[in-house]
């Protein structure tokens, strides 16, 4: 017998015995009782995203304040380009990661610099000379200020999080209302043959492991920036 | 009645701590923040209430199906290249895990935060292989310097001052002195960074593991699990067999209900799923993803239809920062892996009943862990089931003997009236060896006062007042 069949067999066996629903107590049933599947139900329940687009663009704003993420939305691509040039200038950039993209590849040409593209397999210890990293994302999330980043969709695993600040572009069609329905957008994008890594990224990298105070950049970028037209 | 070795050290552990005024005021300091931010995340919820019942379904639904979803979990990770592997015992885990490491002719490790680990003294067995094994969660980073357990499932270093962090740092890995946390931070992040660079293989947990698509999701803030699954050319998750999650919707209810509940975040920094090691036209990613599933007594929980909700835990900690017993005695002194409430339910049943009953017995059975658990777990009517399973098993021929004596005298009305006079008499001489050796109430008095006998039982009173 393998461990797996084990493993199986046990649980098969502890599983004949059936446990009662959560919230029981005594015999009585649980004040809320919530027999369908989730999520659909349950949505209503969580923190809400926002009907329209403003609604969402608000609320996707607040979030980001609160978070320490830098978002701006803008009227064309030019003034994001612009945008990206002042912080080039500001920070003084020498070198950017990014990969190749319908958004990205106009605003590196633009900017100007040396690109360091993941997609021709890279070396690591350059990439962490690089001043940013530059991609793009499959969604923004209003509920919570989240966005969403794959292997596929935005250059791999490391471009996203070794370069010690993240700039994200994104369009205006792509902000969704919540988690649920994000992860519905993955589910149709992707089904197929999904990408190796699905990353939900909320805010810039962060610690509270001293004395629960804030600290921004423990391992990961120390700023976030989404620029969106 | 002879109590285990485990529960010496715990009343020991505890009877220092509790009077260590210092370890009070970081504790407290360190839950009121969670306490008014995990509020604030809260009541943005439109029903926080309706979602831990969701939440709690969603969960039974999956364990009460666990072979199933085991199984579609299983086939579909492997179908895009991941090696599973499943593991009974710590003992096979470890050896799975060493396994993979010499098969690499690995040198340098670098893990990502992960109770199981700790549960199988993983970190131990690879570092007696003579292999380097850094912890790069910044909390568990301290500890590990500091040659120590996590203090918190969820904030290992939660014990720790500023100062003595400091400290650490310049006796370890020779930085200036700074107050400033951020200063801090950035020592470690810098020295992270080359372990990151020149790791071999990279290990991390889990939270959840989605069944529907053969995902393992990591939840983080740091974003070192995320370095650790993109730049080695090995990953290994180690994941219990309970963390299984029907479908990918599910993750829209639970990362918000573990950040509130973890940590008063309304989500977590970065929250990702892994279906396997690097595709065909990605640019990186490692080569090789091994997921180990570790049973390791759970299934002797799960066979347990009564405590079976114990494994709906999705470690949030949330148990542990509001339980007044964690609050005093702090969570090293209770010798486990898990500690707080969860860790009191759980203990008995991976490691042992009669070694680890005190546990539950070390409860003012208040009910705060209950209340807050995002999973609804019966926590403290389990401390009572652990009790009462306990004492069913290996019943105290002390305690049987007192309760004998108790019905015998209660069930005698001259004697029952004859002992409350003695106890009149005697009360009033009570002060001279209270507290002492002698007194016969010493475990109680010790700290408490014992109320005195009235002067008057309720029948006398009645009987007079005619």
């Amino acid at each position: 017998m393998t461990e797996r069949e084990n493993i199986l067999g046990r649980i098969r066996e502890a599983l004949r015995l059936s446990a009662p629903h959560p919230g029981t107590h005594g015999g009585h049933e649980p004040a809320v009782a919530f027999a369908d599947r989730p999520v659909h139900v349950a949505q209503q329940w969580l923190p809400p995203g926002g009907e329209t687009f403003e609604e969402q663009v608000e609320r996707f704003r607040a979030a980001s304040a609160e978070l320490k993420t830098e978002f701006q939305l803008f009227a064309s691509r030019e003034e994001a380009h612009a945008s990206l040039a002042k912080l080039r200038d500001s920070e003084g950039w020498k070198k950017i990661a990014a990969h190749s993209g319908e958004l990205t590849d106009p605003a590196a040409a633009a900017l100007g610099l040396p690109v360091l593209r993941s997609e021709r397999g890279y070396d690591v210890n350059e990439m962490e000379t690089c001043d940013a990293g530059l991609t793009e994302c499959d969604a923004l999330v209003a509920q919570t200020g989240t966005l969403i980043v794959t292997s596929r969709s935005s250059g791999g695993r490391a471009v996203s999080v070794l370069p010690p600040h993240h700039v994200v572009l994104a369009r205006r069609g792509q902000m969704v209302r919540d988690l649920a329905a994000a992860l519905a957008l993955v589910q149709r994008k992707y089904a197929h043959d999904y990408p190796s890594m699905i990353s939900l990224v909320t805010g810039p990298s962060r610690t509270g492991d001293i004395e629960r105070i804030l600290v921004l950049g423990a391992h990961g970028p120390k700023k976030l920036t989404v620029l969106c037209w | 009645m002879s109590a285990s070795s485990q529960a010496r050290d715990f009343s020991a552990k505890a009877r220092v701590i509790t009077r260590d005024l210092r370890h009070r005021g970081l504790i407290q300091t360190a839950l009121k923040k969670y306490e008014v931010a995990r509020g604030r995340k809260a009541s943005a919820f439109n029903d926080w209430q309706s979602a831990r019942q969701a939440a709690a379904e969603t969960k039974w639904d999956a364990i009460n199906h666990l072979d199933t979803y085991l199984e579609e979990l299983v086939a579909k990770l492997e179908a895009r290249g991941t090696k599973v592997h499943w593991a009974s015992t710590a003992t096979q885990a470890r050896e799975i895990i060493l396994g993979i490491i010499k098969s690499k002719n690995a040198r340098c490790i670098i893990k990502s935060k992960a109770m199981t680990a700790e549960e199988i003294h993983l970190n131990d067995a690879m570092e007696k292989q003579g292999y380097e094994v850094v912890e790069s969660d910044l909390g568990e980073y301290i500890v590990q310097l500091r040659h120590e357990p996590p203090y918190h499932i969820v904030f290992p270093a939660m014990h720790l001052t500023r100062d003595d962090i400091s400290d650490l740092f310049q006796r370890e890995l020779g930085s200036a002195p700074t107050r400033e946390p951020e200063e801090l931070t950035m020592i470690a992040r810098r020295a992270l960074r080359k372990k990151y660079l020149a790791a071999d293989i990279g290990i991390t947990g889990a939270n959840f593991a989605i069944a529907e698509t053969g995902m393992i999701s990591i939840t983080e803030n740091e974003g070192n699990a995320r370095l650790t699954a993109a730049l080695p050319k090995t990953m290994i998750s180690l994941l219990g067999i309970e963390k299984v999650l029907p479908k990918m919707e599910d993750l829209a209810l639970f990362l918000p209900m573990l950040a509130t509940a973890g940590a008063g975040q309304a989500i977590t920094c970065y929250n990702t799923m892994y279906g396997g090691p690097r595709q065909p036209g990605e640019s990186d990613g490692p080569e090789e993803y091994h997921v180990v599933l570790l049973d390791n007594r759970r299934t002797e929980l799960l066979a347990d239809p009564e405590q079976r909700d114990a494994l709906h835990c999705i470690r949030c900690g949330a148990c542990l920062n509001v339980c007044p017993i964690f609050r005093n005695v702090g969570g090293h002194t209770y010798g486990t892996t898990y500690s707080g409430p969860i860790g009191s339910v759980i203990t008995p049943h991976l490691r042992g009943l009669q070694d680890w009953k005190h546990l539950s017995a070390s409860s003012s059975l208040c009910g705060a862990c209950t209340e807050t658990c995002p999973v609804k777990i019966d926590l403290h009517h389990h401390l009572l089931h652990n009790r009462r399973n306990a004492s069913v098993e290996k019943p105290s021929s002390l305690e049987r003997f007192a309760y004998k004596m108790f019905a015998f005298v209660a069930n005698r009305p001259g004697l029952w009236q004859f002992s409350k006079e003695i106890a009149r008499l005697l009360q009033p001489l009570h002060p001279l060896v209270k507290g002492t050796a002698l007194d016969p109430a010493k475990s109680w008095t010790a700290t408490r006062e014992l109320a005195p006998v009235a002067d008057e039982s309720f029948k006398e009173w009645w009987r007079n007042r005619r």
